[in-house]
Protein backbone atom coordinates (compact mmCIF):
# COMPACT_ATOMS: atom_id res chain seq x y z
CA UNK A 1 0.00 0.00 0.00
CA UNK A 2 1.31 3.31 -0.34
CA UNK A 3 -0.45 6.72 1.43
CA UNK A 4 0.11 10.46 1.00
CA UNK A 5 -1.04 12.32 3.59
CA UNK A 6 -1.14 16.25 2.84
CA UNK A 7 1.86 16.17 0.74
CA UNK A 8 4.02 19.50 -0.20
CA UNK A 9 6.62 19.98 -2.75
CA UNK A 10 8.01 23.02 -4.29
CA UNK A 11 10.63 23.55 -6.90
CA UNK A 12 13.03 25.69 -6.61
CA UNK A 13 15.23 27.45 -9.26
CA UNK A 14 16.57 31.08 -10.12
CA UNK A 15 13.96 32.74 -11.16
CA UNK A 16 11.71 31.78 -7.76
CA UNK A 17 9.67 29.15 -6.31
CA UNK A 18 6.97 26.85 -8.09
CA UNK A 19 4.59 25.03 -5.81
CA UNK A 20 3.92 21.62 -7.54
CA UNK A 21 2.00 19.65 -5.43
CA UNK A 22 0.08 21.08 -2.33
CA UNK A 23 -2.00 19.37 0.49
CA UNK A 24 -1.88 16.05 -2.09
CA UNK A 25 -3.81 13.45 -0.14
CA UNK A 26 -4.64 9.92 -1.55
CA UNK A 27 -4.40 5.96 -0.73
CA UNK A 28 -3.55 3.09 -2.96
CA UNK A 29 -4.69 -0.38 -1.28
CA UNK A 30 -2.40 -3.44 -1.36
CA UNK A 31 -3.05 -5.00 -4.56
CA UNK A 32 -4.95 -2.24 -6.04
CA UNK A 33 -3.83 -0.65 -9.95
CA UNK A 34 -4.45 3.48 -9.33
CA UNK A 35 -3.94 5.88 -12.20
CA UNK A 36 -3.55 9.28 -11.55
CA UNK A 37 -4.40 11.36 -14.42
CA UNK A 38 -4.14 15.70 -14.47
CA UNK A 39 -3.55 18.38 -17.03
CA UNK A 40 0.43 18.35 -18.73
CA UNK A 41 3.01 19.68 -16.10
CA UNK A 42 0.91 19.21 -13.24
CA UNK A 43 3.63 17.63 -10.87
CA UNK A 44 2.58 13.91 -11.82
CA UNK A 45 5.84 13.16 -12.47
CA UNK A 46 7.04 14.68 -9.33
CA UNK A 47 4.54 12.33 -7.31
CA UNK A 48 6.04 9.40 -8.15
CA UNK A 49 9.76 10.63 -7.60
CA UNK A 50 8.34 11.39 -4.10
CA UNK A 51 6.86 7.59 -3.90
CA UNK A 52 10.18 6.06 -4.82
CA UNK A 53 11.98 8.40 -2.74
CA UNK A 54 13.95 9.91 -5.37
CA UNK A 55 12.90 13.35 -3.40
CA UNK A 56 11.61 14.10 -0.41
CA UNK A 57 8.05 16.19 0.30
CA UNK A 58 8.60 19.73 1.56
CA UNK A 59 5.60 18.75 4.10
CA UNK A 60 3.14 15.85 5.05
CA UNK A 61 3.83 12.11 5.34
CA UNK A 62 4.12 9.52 3.20
CA UNK A 63 3.31 5.90 4.60
CA UNK A 64 4.68 3.21 2.05
CA UNK A 65 4.33 -0.35 2.85
CA UNK A 66 7.83 -2.77 4.23
CA UNK A 67 8.84 -3.16 0.86
CA UNK A 68 10.51 -1.39 -2.10
CA UNK A 69 9.41 0.58 -5.15
CA UNK A 70 9.78 -0.41 -8.58
CA UNK A 71 10.28 2.03 -11.15
CA UNK A 72 9.36 1.62 -14.54
CA UNK A 73 9.83 5.53 -16.54
CA UNK A 74 8.89 7.04 -19.89
CA UNK A 75 11.42 4.68 -21.86
CA UNK A 76 12.26 1.45 -21.14
CA UNK A 77 16.01 2.44 -20.61
CA UNK A 78 17.51 -1.06 -21.63
CA UNK A 79 21.18 -0.96 -21.58
CA UNK A 80 22.59 -1.60 -25.08
CA UNK A 81 25.72 -3.07 -24.07
CA UNK A 82 23.89 -5.76 -21.73
CA UNK A 83 21.86 -8.95 -22.92
CA UNK A 84 18.26 -8.99 -22.16
CA UNK A 85 19.23 -11.11 -19.69
CA UNK A 86 21.49 -9.09 -18.10
CA UNK A 87 19.23 -6.15 -18.09
CA UNK A 88 16.79 -8.07 -16.13
CA UNK A 89 19.70 -8.74 -13.35
CA UNK A 90 20.57 -5.39 -13.27
CA UNK A 91 18.21 -4.58 -10.32
CA UNK A 92 20.00 -7.75 -8.27
CA UNK A 93 23.09 -6.39 -8.96
CA UNK A 94 22.69 -3.20 -8.04
CA UNK A 95 20.63 -4.57 -4.41
CA UNK A 96 23.56 -7.12 -4.03
CA UNK A 97 20.71 -9.67 -4.33
CA UNK A 98 22.11 -11.53 -7.11
CA UNK A 99 21.99 -15.09 -5.64
CA UNK A 100 20.96 -17.83 -7.86
CA UNK A 101 17.66 -17.86 -6.59
CA UNK A 102 16.55 -14.77 -7.40
CA UNK A 103 18.10 -14.84 -10.57
CA UNK A 104 16.32 -18.78 -11.44
CA UNK A 105 13.10 -16.43 -10.19
CA UNK A 106 13.87 -13.40 -12.68
CA UNK A 107 14.40 -15.90 -15.46
CA UNK A 108 10.95 -17.53 -15.06
CA UNK A 109 8.91 -14.35 -14.98
CA UNK A 110 10.89 -13.51 -18.14
CA UNK A 111 10.00 -16.74 -20.32
CA UNK A 112 6.50 -17.54 -18.44
CA UNK A 113 5.95 -13.87 -20.14
CA UNK A 114 7.05 -14.69 -23.53
CA UNK A 115 10.88 -13.10 -23.13
CA UNK A 116 12.31 -16.79 -22.93
CA UNK A 117 13.78 -17.08 -26.43
CA UNK A 118 14.67 -13.11 -26.05
CA UNK A 119 16.87 -13.72 -23.28
CA UNK A 120 20.46 -13.75 -25.12
CA UNK A 121 19.72 -11.29 -27.75
CA UNK A 122 20.71 -7.03 -27.71
CA UNK A 123 17.56 -5.27 -26.55
CA UNK A 124 18.11 -3.47 -30.05
CA UNK A 125 16.81 -6.41 -31.63
CA UNK A 126 13.78 -6.34 -29.72
CA UNK A 127 10.60 -4.46 -30.44
CA UNK A 128 9.18 -2.01 -28.52
CA UNK A 129 6.20 -3.97 -27.11
CA UNK A 130 8.89 -6.86 -26.32
CA UNK A 131 11.62 -4.07 -24.96
CA UNK A 132 8.65 -2.32 -22.68
CA UNK A 133 7.97 -6.10 -21.45
CA UNK A 134 11.44 -6.34 -20.66
CA UNK A 135 11.79 -3.01 -18.68
CA UNK A 136 8.88 -4.34 -16.67
CA UNK A 137 10.07 -7.23 -16.14
CA UNK A 138 13.86 -5.95 -15.09
CA UNK A 139 11.28 -3.95 -12.72
CA UNK A 140 9.46 -7.32 -11.47
CA UNK A 141 13.11 -9.02 -10.84
CA UNK A 142 13.91 -7.31 -8.05
CA UNK A 143 10.65 -8.13 -6.11
CA UNK A 144 9.14 -4.67 -5.42
CA UNK A 145 5.95 -4.29 -3.35
CA UNK A 146 4.68 -1.39 -5.32
CA UNK A 147 5.48 -0.71 -9.03
CA UNK A 148 5.43 3.56 -10.29
CA UNK A 149 4.46 3.77 -13.72
CA UNK A 150 5.77 6.86 -15.08
CA UNK A 151 3.93 7.07 -18.70
CA UNK A 152 5.83 4.36 -19.77
CA UNK A 153 3.60 3.61 -22.84
CA UNK A 154 4.09 7.09 -24.13
CA UNK A 155 7.29 6.76 -26.42
CA UNK A 156 5.40 3.57 -28.53
CA UNK A 157 3.11 4.46 -31.35
CA UNK A 158 -0.56 4.06 -31.08
CA UNK A 159 -1.18 0.21 -32.07
CA UNK A 160 1.62 -0.91 -29.89
CA UNK A 161 0.50 1.00 -27.18
CA UNK A 162 -2.25 -0.39 -26.27
CA UNK A 163 -1.34 -3.80 -27.25
CA UNK A 164 1.61 -3.09 -24.34
CA UNK A 165 -0.40 -1.11 -22.50
CA UNK A 166 -2.87 -3.87 -21.71
CA UNK A 167 -0.01 -6.79 -21.52
CA UNK A 168 1.58 -4.57 -18.76
CA UNK A 169 -1.28 -4.77 -16.87
CA UNK A 170 -2.15 -8.05 -17.12
CA UNK A 171 1.55 -9.08 -15.94
CA UNK A 172 0.91 -7.04 -12.87
CA UNK A 173 -2.25 -8.04 -11.94
CA UNK A 174 -1.47 -12.15 -12.17
CA UNK A 175 1.59 -10.80 -9.96
CA UNK A 176 -1.03 -9.22 -7.60
CA UNK A 177 1.51 -6.54 -7.78
CA UNK A 178 0.48 -2.77 -6.16
CA UNK A 179 0.81 -0.33 -8.99
CA UNK A 180 0.57 3.43 -9.46
CA UNK A 181 0.27 4.65 -12.96
CA UNK A 182 0.90 8.42 -14.13
CA UNK A 183 -0.90 8.98 -17.63
CA UNK A 184 -1.84 12.12 -19.16
CA UNK A 185 -4.73 9.73 -21.13
CA UNK A 186 -7.93 9.16 -20.01
CA UNK A 187 -8.61 5.77 -21.86
CA UNK A 188 -5.54 4.34 -20.93
CA UNK A 189 -6.12 4.83 -17.09
CA UNK A 190 -9.93 3.89 -17.54
CA UNK A 191 -9.06 0.92 -19.21
CA UNK A 192 -6.17 -0.21 -16.51
CA UNK A 193 -7.36 0.85 -13.45
CA UNK A 194 -9.12 0.04 -10.16
CA UNK A 195 -9.26 3.21 -9.17
CA UNK A 196 -8.80 6.87 -11.43
CA UNK A 197 -6.84 9.95 -9.31
CA UNK A 198 -7.76 13.40 -10.76
CA UNK A 199 -5.27 16.15 -10.08
CA UNK A 200 -6.09 20.11 -10.22
CA UNK A 201 -3.58 22.02 -12.46
CA UNK A 202 -0.48 23.24 -10.34
CA UNK A 203 -0.17 23.31 -7.76
CA UNK A 204 -1.67 19.98 -7.89
CA UNK A 205 -4.18 18.24 -5.25
CA UNK A 206 -6.91 15.42 -5.67
CA UNK A 207 -10.16 16.97 -7.22
CA UNK A 208 -11.84 13.75 -7.56
CA UNK A 209 -11.24 9.86 -7.18
CA UNK A 210 -12.93 7.24 -9.28
CA UNK A 211 -13.22 3.46 -8.82
CA UNK A 212 -14.05 1.75 -11.46
CA UNK A 213 -15.11 -1.45 -11.69
CA UNK A 214 -16.90 -2.52 -14.53
CA UNK A 215 -15.86 -4.92 -16.92
CA UNK A 216 -12.39 -7.28 -15.71
CA UNK A 217 -10.08 -6.17 -18.59
CA UNK A 218 -9.09 -3.57 -20.20
CA UNK A 219 -10.08 -4.75 -23.24
CA UNK A 220 -13.74 -5.17 -22.62
CA UNK A 221 -13.89 -2.11 -20.55
CA UNK A 222 -12.95 -0.26 -23.88
CA UNK A 223 -16.21 -1.68 -25.56
CA UNK A 224 -18.25 -0.89 -22.34
CA UNK A 225 -20.49 1.54 -22.83
CA UNK A 226 -19.59 2.84 -19.21
CA UNK A 227 -16.20 3.47 -20.65
CA UNK A 228 -17.59 5.95 -22.36
CA UNK A 229 -19.47 8.02 -19.61
CA UNK A 230 -16.33 7.84 -17.47
CA UNK A 231 -14.48 9.25 -20.27
CA UNK A 232 -17.16 12.22 -20.23
CA UNK A 233 -17.01 12.83 -16.44
CA UNK A 234 -12.82 13.03 -16.53
CA UNK A 235 -12.93 14.80 -19.27
CA UNK A 236 -15.09 17.51 -17.89
CA UNK A 237 -13.28 17.33 -14.37
CA UNK A 238 -10.02 18.17 -15.81
CA UNK A 239 -11.58 20.74 -18.00
CA UNK A 240 -10.79 19.77 -21.33
CA UNK B 1 6.44 -15.63 -53.44
CA UNK B 2 9.60 -14.65 -51.96
CA UNK B 3 12.29 -17.11 -51.75
CA UNK B 4 14.16 -16.61 -48.08
CA UNK B 5 17.24 -18.36 -49.86
CA UNK B 6 17.49 -17.24 -52.74
CA UNK B 7 17.61 -13.25 -53.19
CA UNK B 8 15.69 -11.31 -56.55
CA UNK B 9 17.55 -10.40 -59.20
CA UNK B 10 16.64 -6.99 -58.13
CA UNK B 11 18.42 -7.75 -54.73
CA UNK B 12 21.38 -9.36 -56.58
CA UNK B 13 21.69 -6.56 -58.74
CA UNK B 14 21.95 -3.61 -55.90
CA UNK B 15 24.55 -6.07 -54.26
CA UNK B 16 26.68 -5.97 -57.06
CA UNK B 17 26.64 -2.32 -57.59
CA UNK B 18 27.15 -1.83 -53.73
CA UNK B 19 30.51 -4.38 -54.23
CA UNK B 20 31.60 -2.09 -57.51
CA UNK B 21 31.01 1.15 -55.71
CA UNK B 22 33.72 -0.24 -53.12
CA UNK B 23 35.94 -1.51 -55.53
CA UNK B 24 35.82 2.09 -57.32
CA UNK B 25 37.12 3.64 -54.06
CA UNK B 26 39.51 1.24 -53.28
CA UNK B 27 41.48 1.28 -56.59
CA UNK B 28 40.81 5.07 -56.94
CA UNK B 29 42.42 5.35 -53.60
CA UNK B 30 45.70 3.48 -55.16
CA UNK B 31 45.61 5.27 -58.38
CA UNK B 32 45.72 8.81 -56.55
CA UNK B 33 48.73 7.62 -54.51
CA UNK B 34 50.26 5.93 -57.75
CA UNK B 35 49.94 8.93 -59.79
CA UNK B 36 51.44 11.52 -56.99
CA UNK B 37 54.03 9.43 -56.42
CA UNK B 38 54.82 8.39 -60.43
CA UNK B 39 54.41 12.52 -60.92
CA UNK B 40 56.62 13.54 -58.19
CA UNK B 41 59.46 11.04 -59.55
CA UNK B 42 58.74 11.60 -63.11
CA UNK B 43 59.21 15.80 -62.38
CA UNK B 44 62.52 15.24 -61.08
CA UNK B 45 63.60 12.42 -63.58
CA UNK B 46 62.94 15.22 -66.20
CA UNK B 47 64.33 17.74 -64.36
CA UNK B 48 61.57 19.75 -64.09
CA UNK B 49 61.87 19.90 -60.28
CA UNK B 50 65.21 20.17 -58.57
CA UNK B 51 65.43 16.94 -56.12
CA UNK B 52 67.83 18.55 -54.07
CA UNK B 53 65.25 20.58 -52.79
CA UNK B 54 61.99 18.38 -53.68
CA UNK B 55 63.32 15.05 -53.46
CA UNK B 56 61.77 11.78 -54.86
CA UNK B 57 60.20 8.63 -54.66
CA UNK B 58 63.46 6.99 -55.19
CA UNK B 59 65.73 8.80 -53.09
CA UNK B 60 63.18 8.68 -50.28
CA UNK B 61 63.80 4.56 -50.69
CA UNK B 62 67.51 5.18 -51.14
CA UNK B 63 67.71 7.18 -47.71
CA UNK B 64 65.08 4.76 -46.28
CA UNK B 65 67.29 1.81 -47.27
CA UNK B 66 70.67 4.11 -46.04
CA UNK B 67 69.19 4.38 -42.65
CA UNK B 68 68.33 0.67 -42.38
CA UNK B 69 72.12 -0.52 -43.32
CA UNK B 70 73.66 1.99 -40.86
CA UNK B 71 70.94 0.79 -38.11
CA UNK B 72 70.04 4.53 -37.49
CA UNK B 73 66.29 3.50 -39.03
CA UNK B 74 65.05 1.55 -35.65
CA UNK B 75 66.80 3.84 -33.12
CA UNK B 76 64.67 6.89 -34.71
CA UNK B 77 61.41 5.15 -35.37
CA UNK B 78 61.85 3.27 -31.75
CA UNK B 79 62.53 6.41 -29.58
CA UNK B 80 60.09 8.55 -31.47
CA UNK B 81 57.27 5.49 -31.23
CA UNK B 82 58.02 5.06 -27.64
CA UNK B 83 57.59 8.73 -26.77
CA UNK B 84 54.37 9.14 -28.52
CA UNK B 85 52.88 5.93 -27.15
CA UNK B 86 54.39 6.57 -23.83
CA UNK B 87 52.58 10.33 -24.07
CA UNK B 88 49.74 8.74 -25.80
CA UNK B 89 48.92 6.27 -23.03
CA UNK B 90 49.87 8.71 -19.92
CA UNK B 91 47.54 11.42 -21.57
CA UNK B 92 44.28 8.70 -22.15
CA UNK B 93 45.03 7.42 -18.32
CA UNK B 94 45.20 10.44 -17.08
CA UNK B 95 42.36 12.23 -18.83
CA UNK B 96 39.94 9.64 -18.33
CA UNK B 97 41.03 9.80 -14.71
CA UNK B 98 40.58 13.52 -14.30
CA UNK B 99 37.21 13.30 -15.91
CA UNK B 100 36.01 10.87 -13.29
CA UNK B 101 36.71 13.50 -10.91
CA UNK B 102 34.88 16.10 -12.63
CA UNK B 103 32.10 13.87 -13.57
CA UNK B 104 31.23 13.28 -10.02
CA UNK B 105 31.04 16.78 -8.66
CA UNK B 106 29.41 19.78 -10.38
CA UNK B 107 31.31 21.99 -8.36
CA UNK B 108 34.21 20.38 -9.10
CA UNK B 109 33.25 21.25 -12.79
CA UNK B 110 32.52 24.35 -12.52
CA UNK B 111 35.90 25.57 -10.49
CA UNK B 112 37.75 23.21 -12.87
CA UNK B 113 36.28 25.10 -16.02
CA UNK B 114 38.01 27.97 -16.81
CA UNK B 115 41.50 26.42 -16.84
CA UNK B 116 40.49 23.95 -18.73
CA UNK B 117 38.94 26.22 -21.36
CA UNK B 118 42.51 28.48 -21.08
CA UNK B 119 44.77 25.45 -21.67
CA UNK B 120 42.81 23.93 -23.93
CA UNK B 121 43.39 27.61 -26.21
CA UNK B 122 46.79 28.05 -25.12
CA UNK B 123 49.07 26.87 -27.70
CA UNK B 124 51.14 24.59 -25.88
CA UNK B 125 54.23 24.93 -28.04
CA UNK B 126 54.27 28.06 -25.70
CA UNK B 127 55.68 26.11 -22.53
CA UNK B 128 58.90 25.03 -24.68
CA UNK B 129 61.40 27.08 -23.36
CA UNK B 130 59.32 26.43 -19.36
CA UNK B 131 59.69 22.70 -20.11
CA UNK B 132 63.29 22.86 -21.25
CA UNK B 133 64.51 23.97 -18.16
CA UNK B 134 61.99 22.53 -15.59
CA UNK B 135 62.43 19.36 -16.90
CA UNK B 136 65.43 19.17 -19.04
CA UNK B 137 65.97 17.60 -22.55
CA UNK B 138 65.86 14.18 -22.12
CA UNK B 139 62.78 12.16 -23.34
CA UNK B 140 60.32 12.91 -20.11
CA UNK B 141 60.33 16.78 -21.46
CA UNK B 142 59.05 15.18 -25.42
CA UNK B 143 56.95 12.91 -23.66
CA UNK B 144 55.36 15.66 -21.45
CA UNK B 145 54.72 17.99 -24.77
CA UNK B 146 53.03 15.31 -25.55
CA UNK B 147 50.94 14.71 -22.42
CA UNK B 148 50.15 18.30 -22.74
CA UNK B 149 49.07 18.35 -26.31
CA UNK B 150 47.00 15.40 -25.58
CA UNK B 151 45.61 15.50 -22.22
CA UNK B 152 43.22 18.64 -22.64
CA UNK B 153 41.02 17.22 -25.76
CA UNK B 154 41.15 13.65 -23.72
CA UNK B 155 39.51 15.64 -20.56
CA UNK B 156 37.20 16.97 -22.31
CA UNK B 157 35.93 14.45 -25.00
CA UNK B 158 35.21 11.45 -22.00
CA UNK B 159 33.76 13.86 -19.78
CA UNK B 160 31.31 14.62 -23.11
CA UNK B 161 30.64 11.45 -22.93
CA UNK B 162 29.95 10.94 -19.18
CA UNK B 163 28.07 13.72 -18.86
CA UNK B 164 25.78 12.50 -22.12
CA UNK B 165 24.61 9.37 -20.70
CA UNK B 166 21.27 9.19 -21.06
CA UNK B 167 19.14 11.16 -18.08
CA UNK B 168 16.37 8.33 -18.10
CA UNK B 169 18.98 5.70 -17.49
CA UNK B 170 20.26 7.77 -14.46
CA UNK B 171 16.90 8.06 -12.89
CA UNK B 172 16.45 4.15 -13.47
CA UNK B 173 19.60 3.34 -11.17
CA UNK B 174 19.11 6.27 -8.51
CA UNK B 175 15.39 4.74 -8.43
CA UNK B 176 17.07 1.03 -8.15
CA UNK B 177 19.51 2.84 -4.98
CA UNK B 178 22.52 2.34 -6.89
CA UNK B 179 25.66 4.05 -5.25
CA UNK B 180 27.82 6.55 -7.47
CA UNK B 181 30.49 3.82 -7.62
CA UNK B 182 27.63 1.28 -9.09
CA UNK B 183 26.37 4.19 -11.54
CA UNK B 184 29.66 4.82 -12.65
CA UNK B 185 30.56 1.36 -13.31
CA UNK B 186 27.53 0.00 -14.59
CA UNK B 187 26.25 2.56 -16.44
CA UNK B 188 28.72 5.45 -17.25
CA UNK B 189 31.39 3.75 -17.97
CA UNK B 190 30.22 1.36 -20.37
CA UNK B 191 27.38 3.83 -21.90
CA UNK B 192 30.55 5.95 -22.74
CA UNK B 193 32.96 3.56 -24.70
CA UNK B 194 32.12 5.00 -27.73
CA UNK B 195 33.21 8.40 -26.54
CA UNK B 196 36.44 7.27 -25.55
CA UNK B 197 36.88 4.95 -28.73
CA UNK B 198 36.55 8.41 -30.41
CA UNK B 199 38.73 10.45 -27.79
CA UNK B 200 41.43 7.38 -28.50
CA UNK B 201 41.25 8.12 -32.13
CA UNK B 202 41.67 12.27 -32.08
CA UNK B 203 44.44 11.51 -28.93
CA UNK B 204 46.29 9.54 -31.45
CA UNK B 205 47.12 12.69 -33.88
CA UNK B 206 47.64 15.02 -31.16
CA UNK B 207 50.23 12.64 -29.45
CA UNK B 208 52.35 12.78 -32.49
CA UNK B 209 51.88 16.44 -32.76
CA UNK B 210 53.32 16.87 -28.98
CA UNK B 211 56.24 13.83 -29.82
CA UNK B 212 57.39 15.66 -32.78
CA UNK B 213 56.96 18.91 -31.68
CA UNK B 214 58.63 18.22 -28.71
CA UNK B 215 61.70 16.76 -31.17
CA UNK B 216 62.02 20.19 -32.28
CA UNK B 217 62.43 21.85 -29.20
CA UNK B 218 65.08 19.37 -27.49
CA UNK B 219 65.95 15.94 -28.75
CA UNK B 220 69.07 14.37 -30.55
CA UNK B 221 67.03 11.49 -31.77
CA UNK B 222 64.01 10.72 -33.19
CA UNK B 223 61.87 11.13 -36.80
CA UNK B 224 61.28 14.70 -35.64
CA UNK B 225 64.95 14.99 -34.95
CA UNK B 226 66.02 14.19 -38.62
CA UNK B 227 63.39 16.19 -39.59
CA UNK B 228 65.11 19.53 -38.36
CA UNK B 229 68.34 18.25 -38.69
CA UNK B 230 67.86 17.69 -42.63
CA UNK B 231 65.89 20.66 -43.13
CA UNK B 232 69.27 22.42 -41.26
CA UNK B 233 71.46 20.93 -43.11
CA UNK B 234 69.25 20.89 -46.44
CA UNK B 235 69.26 17.06 -46.91
CA UNK B 236 65.11 17.00 -48.39
CA UNK B 237 65.84 13.91 -48.64
CA UNK B 238 66.02 12.57 -44.79
CA UNK B 239 63.21 15.45 -44.32
CA UNK B 240 61.03 13.44 -47.03
CA UNK B 241 61.84 9.69 -45.51
CA UNK B 242 61.04 10.56 -42.30
CA UNK B 243 57.97 12.01 -42.73
CA UNK B 244 57.02 9.46 -44.85
CA UNK B 245 57.70 6.82 -41.65
CA UNK B 246 55.67 9.34 -39.34
CA UNK B 247 52.65 9.15 -42.21
CA UNK B 248 53.05 5.13 -42.35
CA UNK B 249 53.12 4.78 -38.31
CA UNK B 250 50.30 7.33 -37.70
CA UNK B 251 48.54 5.28 -40.13
CA UNK B 252 49.22 1.98 -38.53
CA UNK B 253 48.25 3.66 -35.45
CA UNK B 254 44.95 4.77 -36.36
CA UNK B 255 44.16 1.57 -37.61
CA UNK B 256 44.66 -0.35 -34.32
CA UNK B 257 42.28 1.84 -32.80
CA UNK B 258 39.58 2.19 -35.40
CA UNK B 259 40.02 -2.38 -35.13
CA UNK B 260 39.46 -2.12 -31.10
CA UNK B 261 36.28 0.24 -31.63
CA UNK B 262 35.11 -2.17 -34.22
CA UNK B 263 35.71 -5.15 -31.55
CA UNK B 264 34.51 -2.90 -28.47
CA UNK B 265 31.62 -0.72 -30.15
CA UNK B 266 30.11 -4.01 -31.92
CA UNK B 267 27.13 -3.39 -28.91
CA UNK B 268 26.25 0.01 -29.42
Amino acid sequence: MLEFKNISYSYHTKTGETAAVSGLSFKIEKGQFASVIGPSGCGKSTILSMAAGLITPSSGEIVKGSGEAGYMLQRDALFEWRTVEQNIFLPLEIKKRNTPEMREKALALAKKYGLGEFLKKSPSQLSGGMRQRAALIRTLAAEPEILLLDEPFSALDYQTRLEVCDDVQAIIKSEKKTALLVTHDISEAIALSDKVIVLSPRPAHVIAEHPVSFANNPKSRRNDSRFAEMFEVLRTELGI
Amino acid sequence: MKNKMNFSGEHLAYLKKQKRKKILVISLRWIILAAVLGLWELLTFLKVADPFITSSPSRVIKTLGSLYASGELFRHVGITLGETLAGFFIAVILGYSIALVLWSSQTVRAVAEPYIVVLNSLPKIALGPLIIIWIGTGYTAIIFMTVIVAIILCIMNTLAGFLAVDPTKLTLMKAMGASRRATLAKLVIPASLPALMNTLKVAVGLAWIGSIMGEYIVSRAGLGYLIVYGGQVMKLDLVMTATFILCVLAGCMYGVIALIEKIVVKQF
